[in-house]
């Protein structure tokens, strides 16, 4: 990446994409692998468009403002809060969801350590904790207990179950690398 | 909330000629979808500046310092481990910034620029001076947050984490509107609203920051970040330092201590950075520079502590500058 791959400001062309919306605009993305569409208004989130139009409602609604955690979906791979990311900024983007997880039947192993650890009790903010911890076992193989305690910083449990939340995501760490 | 269109261009010059009357620019989001719920921003239009190309990553050209594209989420920042040997003090500050959620979806732009926290702002029911009203609530009301340090007519303080580290960094930004480029110094960049200007920072309509720039001799400098906050984790700074120095045969050169969370700009008094010239930086003197930048402190009636805070704060970060 050389320095010149920032542009000094572009001139600016005559075929502006133009404004979409207010009123509903197509999004077309990819979730849990496969391709979805949507006819809704801009201001609409991601959480909205994946709890209503598409029915995936394992993602959780709670404070609706990216202060607790629960509605986290991972985007382009990354954890992120689905209830304050436009619907209409996915377009063309790979959204996973809690729904994603589990192939053929088995669980996800960072799900089947949620219930050997016994890693909720309300289950509410589960699917936020668990693609939370699913994101960083991709990126590190052998997290810490810092690292695993760190990557569910941004998902409240208001029951508490962070001790058990971070002995699952670790024994799933363990499961992955052995 | 109020309806809106969107746009997301390709290209800078795109994106600033759409940016005109009514709408807002609009990356991470993380900041703007909350003030738009809550009707503090009412954009006709939104222009997602995430599809520009090149604005997004950094480089280090030696004789060109360290460039970071305004568009680079936070975590990228935070996680390389190759930008920490650069310039620790940015993934320092970045550490405890929020959650590894706002992180990946924020960026260095939008940190730079967003509105602060005071909860009679963040009130859409509450007209305070800020937003045009008449009278600063937060001075007899609940003040926990608040300034201890430089206020005028209102007493919020500069929220970011970033903005304190790249300061002390002595870091430049570069501004791009329609009719041209500007580069300001961010340690100028931030204003305290007062007078006529109830805005926190010198961004003009129609404008957006395209990078952040530190000369290599800045990136010569030792730095240290520390941030105070009521929990360990998720939380704005009660009280951040950021300090830098050049360190020569165990003495400090051309300190800079940069405060966060206690004015409503990022705040430093030179007369302290120069008491500290050529010392080595013992608990005293340490103090004694602690004691300058907050002799002016007035306290409200619930942030004293912040007092207490960041004096012992600024003395840790300068001894580990030398430890």
């Amino acid at each position: 990446m050389g320095a010149d791959s920032i542009p000094r400001c572009s001139i600016p062309s005559n075929d502006m994409p133009p404004f979409r919306g207010p009123d509903a605009v197509d999004i077309s993305l990819t979730v849990n692998g496969q391709g979805a569409t949507a006819h809704l208004r801009p201001q609409r989130s991601l959480l909205e468009l994946l709890r209503g139009p598409l029915g995936l409602t394992g993602t959780k609604l709670v404070c609706n403002a990216g202060n607790c955690g629960a509605c986290t979906v991972l985007v382009d791979d990354r954890p992120v809060y689905s209830c304050i990311t436009l619907a209409v900024a996915c377009e063309g983007k790979r959204v996973e969801t809690i729904e994603g997880l589990s192939k053929d039947g088995e669980l996800h192993p960072v799900q089947e350590a949620f219930i050997d650890h016994d890693a909720y009790q309300c289950g509410f903010c589960t699917p936020g904790q668990v693609m939370s911890i699913v994101a960083l076992l991709r990126t590190k193989g052998k997290p810490t207990e810092d690292d695993m305690r760190r990557a569910v910083t941004g998902n409240l449990c208001r029951c508490g179950a962070y001790v058990n939340i971070v002995k699952a995501g670790m024994s799933a760490a363990r499961r992955a690398t052995k | 909330m109020s309806l809106f269109s969107y746009a997301k261009p390709r290209a800078l010059g795109e994106a600033l000629r759409l940016l005109k009357n009514g709408t807002i620019a609009i990356a991470g989001g993380t900041d703007l979808v909350g003030l738009i719920r809550s009707g503090l921003a009412k954009p006709d239009g939104l222009v997602d500046l995430t599809g520009i190309e090149g604005l997004r990553g950094w480089t280090r050209e030696k004789g060109k310092g360290l460039r970071i594209g305004a568009l680079t989420p936070l975590s990228d920042l935070e996680t390389s481990p190759q930008l920490r040997k650069l310039a620790p003090m940015i993934a320092e500050s970045l550490r405890d910034a929020a959650t590894p959620q706002l992180r990946n979806m924020g960026t260095v732009g939008g940190n730079l620029l967003q509105r602060n926290r005071c909860w009679y702002f963040r009130d859409e029911a509450v007209p305070c001076w800020l937003k045009g009203g008449t009278r600063c609530f937060a001075v007899e009301g609940e003040n926990r947050y608040h300034a201890i340090l430089g206020a005028a007519e209102c007493v919020m303080v500069a929220p970011s984490d970033l903005a304190p580290a790249l300061i002390a960094y002595d870091a430049e930004i570069e501004i791009a509107s329609s009719i041209g480029r500007r580069t300001v110094k961010l340690g100028q960049f931030y204003i305290t609203p007062s007078g006529r200007q109830r805005k926190e920072h010198a961004i003009k309509a129609g404008e957006l920051i395209t990078s952040v720039r530190i000369a290599d001799s800045a990136l010569e400098r030792r730095g240290a970040f520390l941030k105070a906050m009521d929990r360990k984790a998720w939380s704005f700074a009660l009280v951040s330092v950021a300090a830098s120095a050049k360190i020569q045969g165990g003495k400090a050169h051309d300190v800079r201590i940069v405060l966060g969370g206690v004015a409503p700009c990022p705040w430093w008094v030179p007369a302290a950075n120069k008491q500290l010239e050529g010392s080595v930086l013992d608990d005293n003197a340490c103090l004694a520079a602690a004691d300058a930048i907050l002799a002016d402190a007035q306290p409200l009636r619930d942030n004293g502590y912040k007092v207490t805070l960041a004096r012992e704060l600024i003395r840790r970060a300068l001894r580990s500058l030398v430890a």
